[in-house]
């Protein structure tokens, strides 16, 4: 971010004169690219606030005139949401969301530990086979996957989707965290190691703490996978209780399609905690995604 | 004979990583290939080699075509808009002066990417809905009544219009990729070329394009990866319908395993995805490998 306020800083010219010199070619050239960014504001945030308010409306209104504003902010459609089911997806949501940053990260945090700053035998072919899981589509392993979990008992359980948005996130995760250690200084495990300290302790006790910034950007990464995803949800859970929001909201679709304001409310409930959380950390957002396209 | 056992034990920081992708990513996928020579239906549990003839089916199966066909239309739209497209957007944006605007056009652009594509799908399949929706609304106030059609309900604008959703969606994050990508290039060039009397548009080609090639060299390969994984909005949308005409590999390996009970073709059509995820992640490797040679 330094870098945008040295450029702001760098081209802050003398403003007198600046629109003679564009010229008329260069007024036009302005406004149409004014146009086109409004205009794409406009393309983005419309469809949004159209969704929210119509989470707000009856379904005559809706109806009868979409374009109107509702005639009243009445929030029975939200509570109408909340009980017929989407309490119970926010609930799945959340707990594989957590459960799953949770092991994605630490996993990932030691085995990139493991692949940096320990020497161990065949480290490049361990890197190999961890970091080449990058490759693979999740739907390549769909079909076993069912077959495994059918037969662990693990199908249309929470702990399925647990599982695997870790196992399928593992790669990436570690990738991130991986490129960040890798600049660590080597002296920092020299002096725990003089100071006494065992690996153990200079992983949780110094290199963690170090890390800090870009854990947070792969939580945040991962809290948006988990909240999103939708193939494995769709596939390996059915029913009230075990489906995430994703499904859940396609469930509520079904049932209540006809009472569309309905469903409006349940995807406005499922959309504003992560935006809510983007427009809180985007710092580390953009970073993370930065970095995780390969810096 | 001790340092061995010593290095040995830093793979136990690897252990946690490599049983969960060996168990739940490497395994079922070296399974796949073995189902993929099954005639298999799951709930009679019959099971019998045919070796190679779920490929040949797949050769003369007009449904797979169409299906690669539209990954492959996926693939050039999103580089149009989400690579081509997002590069000018990020270009105008940082040559906005104001750093309040463009941090806030940076921020509304990149909103709809937080979202999950369920949300969004689910709200696209409501905008292109022929009575209630939004675009068929917005033509009728414009004047445009003749254009207003059932988007998703013929196949002759369903795919592009779960297409453009998804360009809806995506491109303020390849914006906000790219917006990194030119802060790193360093302000002098462009003063220089300002000062030499460049104007905005040949220092966009000639500086901006060349300068962030690393970047969009990545987000073409990125975007085609993720153009042959595409499920989310499909299955949301139209579920591959009407006639088949939206089907994508992915939904057709659904559609193939799911519901007509086919998992030996499913698996086949499984094997297909992986051949091509595999060559594009080849690709990138090759990529980023040359780029960090050069640099």
């Amino acid at each position: 971010m330094s870098g945008t306020e040295t450029r702001a800083m760098l081209t802050v010219p003398p403003q007198s004169g600046r629109i003679g010199r564009l010229g008329f070619i260069g007024v036009i050239a302005r406004v149409f690219m004014w146009s086109f960014l409004i205009g794409l504001a406009v393309v983005v945030v419309y469809p949004l606030l159209w969704m929210v308010f119509n989470g707000f409306k009856t379904n005559a209104e809706l109806f009868g005139n979409p374009f109107a504003l509702p005639l009243q902010w009445n929030w029975d459609n939200y509570v109408n949401a909340w009980n017929r089911g989407v309490s119970n997806y926010v609930m799945t949501s959340v707990l594989v969301t957590v459960t799953s940053t949770i092991t994605t990260v630490f996993i990932s945090a030691w085995a990139a530990y493991g692949l940096t700053r320990v020497r161990i035998p065949f480290g490049r072919f361990w890197s190999g086979f961890i970091l080449g899981g990058l490759m693979l589509a999740p739907a390549v392993a769909l079909i076993p996957l069912v077959r495994m979990f059918q037969a662990l008992g693990l199908y249309n359980t929470f702990w399925a989707l647990m599982i695997l948005y870790t196992a399928f996130r593992i790669p990436f995760t570690t990738f991130l965290i991986r490129a960040y250690m890798i600049d660590l200084p080597s002296e920092i495990d020299e002096a725990a190691e003089v100071d006494g300290a065992s690996r153990w302790t200079a992983f949780w006790r110094i290199i963690l703490p170090m890390c800090k910034p870009i854990l947070i950007s792969t939580v945040l990464l991962h809290v948006l996978f988990a909240w999103n995803e939708y193939l494995f949800a769709m596939v390996f859970t059915s029913g009230t209780g075990v489906e995430p929001l994703p499904v859940g909201l396609t469930s509520l679709m079904s049932r209540h399609g006809t009472d569309y304001p309905v469903v409006f409310a349940g995807m406005v409930i499922a959309a504003v905690p992560v935006i809510v959380l983007f427009l809180i950390c985007q710092r580390y957002f953009v970073k993370g995604l930065a970095d995780g396209i390969g810096k | 004979m001790h340092s061995r056992f010593h290095r040995a034990r830093g793979l136990l920081w690897l252990v946690p990583a490599i049983l969960v992708l060996v168990a739940f990513v490497y395994l079922p996928l070296v399974q796949n290939f073995g189902f993929a020579t099954l005639s298999w239906d799951i709930y009679s549990g019959s099971q019998e080699f045919i070796g190679m003839r779920n490929f040949e089916k797949l050769a003369t199966d007009p449904v797979f075509w169409i299906s690669l066909g539209n990954n492959l239309l996926y693939a050039v739209l999103s580089i149009v808009f989400q690579v081509a497209g997002a590069l000018v957007v990020a270009a105008f944006v940082e040559s906005i002066r104001s750093r309040r605007i463009r941090n806030t056009l940076r921020v509304t652009y990149f909103i709809p990417s937080a979202i999950s594509l369920t949300v969004s799908g689910l709200l696209f399949y409501f905008i292109y809905e022929p009575n209630l929706g939004m675009l068929n609304n917005v033509l009728d106030f414009a004047g445009l009544e003749a254009l207003a059609q059932p988007w998703l309900g013929q196949e002759s604008t369903a795919m592009v219009g779960i297409i453009m959703m998804s360009q809806w969606q995506g491109f303020g994050y390849s914006a906000l990729l790219f917006t990194v990508a030119i802060q790193r290039i360093p302000s002098e060039l462009y003063e220089a070329a300002e000062i030499d009397g460049i104007g905005p548009i040949r220092r966009f080609f000639t500086i901006t394009v060349p300068l962030v090639r690393e970047m969009w060299g990545l987000m073409i390969i990125v975007t085609i990866s993720g153009a042959f994984q595409v499920f989310n909005e499909v299955m949301v949308m139209t579920s591959g319908g009407p006639n088949n005409s939206t089907q994508v590999l992915a939904t057709w390996l659904y559609n193939s395993g799911f519901v007509r009970n086919d998992f030996g073709y499913a698996a086949a059509i499984a094997v297909v995805i992986f051949v091509l995820s595999l060559g594009i992640g080849l690709v990138q490797l090759w990529y980023t490998r040359k780029r960090r040679v050069e640099v």
